[in-house]
């Protein structure tokens, strides 16, 4: 059994199973296949990072995986299954139930993702009170504890202020806290540090990685940025078009990614001990559509190493093969893409 | 906080100044002779002339100003003429502070004239208001709940067609039809609270303040479907959801408290402009308020009553955006006044 594991979901072991999530949104012009088929595990206090570029269908599987998209008019199949149960089937009040609890959230946007009218110590006492039948002055000091585990001063006079008197960083990490306060198993972090100063992104990071020792959660965590997943996932699922295109430990992306889409982002990706002053080299093309993707590979299109002669990358899917630990969407052989893989390594890394 | 306020009542003091002035050049300056409006049809040039010096338009406009001012203040005589006053006091209208002003073709003091009408104008705003921002608010947030479905077109519809109604057409289908022919209620006649306590004043209201309510209620379903629609899509909302809130405190404390601060600011200032009367409401059932007088005074020529209209009208909407702008820093925690 790999890391993707195909088995049973409930004799797999895993805190979060997604098996063949699908998310399709009915729109004037046709489906919009969001996420068209995706498939992992998440073992407990274990970090998996989602990559892919805008459109890709990260953020949406995030969404779905706390049900967000419940009254709205997306489609959502599949199985999710968290702690033995199914997210997709279970009713509205028990998801409800452990939202924020066993399951919580962190957003791009802090200032968005807070309510301007209430307070900071507000919003957080009552995602404490929600789950938990305490009175309000236990909830305030429990949060106040929460505040100042996160790394924010003065926690006794922050408490009581609104999110624009906050630092962006600072209520992220209030935005963490918040996430946090109920000690759930599974926290989503969707692009925590994207709206954020460089400087403040390596102390967000780093804060998400001491907490996680500490609360044993889960965490996934979705970004563009490769960078951001090298220091804080175990395994990291590239996503490209709404599909899986490469999965595998951290490492092994980095070091042995076996898909040219994983290429292409390595390559565009900055590095502050590259001695030559090399250019990035971006992916050239644009997200396809998810109304109608191309035909075969999705990101044939886009892709430099395609040879529709030889291996037929604009009518052939390629699969993606669940059961291997490191599987990739790619129709050249293995053998070639492992060699063209350790040329670019090779490169990047010297 | 306090300095703010204080500042924004200077501010408003002297922009009522610059409106007074402004209004008097307009309607004293203007290439006619207000002295031939004083009188009626039976006017004589000896009585325009001796209008003309009792009112004072004989002297430059500014000191006319001057005198309009001074008497706000202090209040004045017309005509201020110390020897006709020893000779004849009887002759010798007074105008006690603060003065507007004193209109010849209905032989009474512009402020009593609008200390008359205000109270029925203002009852009338009032119970407008009151039932405007009740069944608008509720509609809005109805028809967001229940959005693309049948309760929300109905309500949207519905109130398309009432704000595409004129005025007087609601006004006299209502007078007629609730009032004359099924005789639900009584003929709309306004009595004071004095006069016929608080039920018959209650009951006199009714009809003019539903006619003049059902115009806002149809533009404030509209308006507060739009914010709470608005605030619904926020990411905050969102993030109250992930929380694991119930629905109901969703809506009420999260979707609401973002959707309504808006309308708060728009209710203010649409009170504010309503209370110098509502012409055509007013008009359509004989309310012998601001409005009326307005109408009644610009066809008349009787330009000292609109001038002084005119003035209050000022005075209640830079009142009202007083109001506003400070009840703003109170419930919008991100405004701050320094």
């Amino acid at each position: 059994m790999s890391r993707w594991a195909s088995a049973d979901p409930a004799s797999s072991g895993a805190l979060l199973s997604v098996r063949d999530l699908k998310v399709t949104f009915p729109t004037e012009d046709g489906l919009v296949k969001a996420v068209d088929g995706l498939t992992f595990d998440l073992r407990a206090g274990e970090t998996i990072g989602i990559v892919g570029e805008s459109g890709s269908g990260k953020s949406v599987t995030s969404q779905a995986i706390m049900g967000l998209h419940r009254g709205t008019r997306a489609m959502v199949e599949g199985q999710i299954v968290f702690d033995g149960r199914d997210l997709i089937k279970i009713v509205d009040e028990d998801l409800r139930r452990m939202r924020g609890r066993d399951i919580a959230m962190i957003f791009q946007d802090p200032l968005s993702a807070l309510h301007p009218y209430y307070t900071v110590g507000n919003q957080i006492v009552e995602a404490y009170r929600v789950h938990n039948d305490v009175t309000k002055a236990a909830a305030r000091t429990h949060v106040i504890e929460m505040l100042d585990r996160v790394g924010i001063p003065n926690p006794q006079k922050r408490v009581d202020q609104y999110p624009h008197e906050f630092s962006g960083g600072m209520r992220q990490r209030a935005m963490i806290a918040m996430a946090l306060v109920n000690s759930p198993r599974l926290i989503i972090a969707d692009e925590p540090t994207t709206a954020l100063d460089v400087t403040v992104q390596a102390q967000i990071l780093n804060l998400l990685v001491d907490l996680q020792k500490e609360f044993g959660s889960a965490i996934i965590i979705i970004t563009h940025d490769l960078g951001v997943v090298a220091e804080l996932a175990d395994s990291i699922m590239v996503m490209f078009a709404g599909k899986a295109v490469e999965g595998g430990e951290a490492e092994e992306i980095f070091y042995e990614a076996m898909h040219p889409y994983t290429w292409g982002l390595l390559q565009s990706m900055p590095r502050i001990d590259s001695e030559k002053k090399e250019r990035l080299v971006p992916i050239a093309g644009n997200p396809p559509s998810l109304i109608n993707p191309p035909p075969g590979c999705a990101f044939h299109p886009r892709c430099a190493f395609r040879d529709d002669a030889r291996l037929g990358c604009s009518s052939v899917i390629p699969e993606f093969d669940i059961s291997t630990e490191h599987p990739a969407r790619c129709l050249i052989p293995e053998g070639e893409r492992r060699a063209i893989s350790q040329a670019k390594t090779k490169t990047r890394t010297a | 906080m306090f300095a703010y306020v204080v500042r924004r009542i200077f501010v408003g003091v002297i922009m009522l100044f610059v409106m007074s002035l402004v209004t008097y050049l307009l309607f004293f300056a203007a290439p006619s002779d207000p002295a031939r409006y004083t009188c009626g049809k039976n006017c004589s040039p000896e009585l325009i002339e001796q209008n003309r010096k009792a009112l004072g338009y004989d002297k430059p406009v500014l000191v006319q100003y001057g005198e309009f001012v001074k008497g706000v203040f202090v209040g004045r005589e017309f005509p201020d003429d110390p020897e006709l006053k020893k000779s004849a006091p009887e002759t010798i209208a007074s105008c006690p502070a603060p003065c507007l002003g004193y209109s010849p073709l209905q032989s009474a003091t512009v402020t009593s004239l609008i200390a008359e009408a205000a109270p029925i104008s203002i009852s009338l705003a009032f119970m407008a208001f009151l039932m405007w921002m009740v069944f608008g608010i509720s509609g809005g947030i109805i028809a967001a709940l229940y959005k693309g479905r049948f309760a929300d077109r109905a309500l949207v519809g519905s109130a398309l067609v009432v704000y595409s109604f004129p005025t007087f057409f609601i006004g006299l289908s209502l007078y007629i039809f609730v009032a004359i022919k099924w005789q639900l209620t009584p003929i709309p006649v306004y009595t004071p609270i004095s006069e016929g306590g608080v039920g018959a004043w209650l009951s006199g209201l009714f009809l003019p303040s539903l006619t003049l309510a059902l115009i806002y209620i149809a533009g404030y379903i509209r308006l507060t479907r739009a914010f709470v629609l608005e605030s619904m899509g926020e990411d905050y909302i969102r993030t109250a959801r992930a929380k694991g809130l119930p629905q109901r405190q969703i809506m009420g404390k999260h979707t609401m408290r973002a959707a309504l601060t808006p309308i708060a600011t728009v209710a203010g200032l649409d009170l504010g402009a309503l209370l110098a009367g509502a012409i055509i409401t007013e008009t359509v059932f004989n309310y012998n308020g601001l409005g009326k007088l307005a109408v009644q005074a610009a066809t008349t020529y009787d330009l000292p009553t609109t001038v002084g209209i005119v003035l209050v009208a000022a005075a209640f909407i830079i009142t009202a955006n007083i109001i506003v702008d400070v009840l703003y820093a109170v419930i919008d925690p991100r405004v701050k006044y320094s």
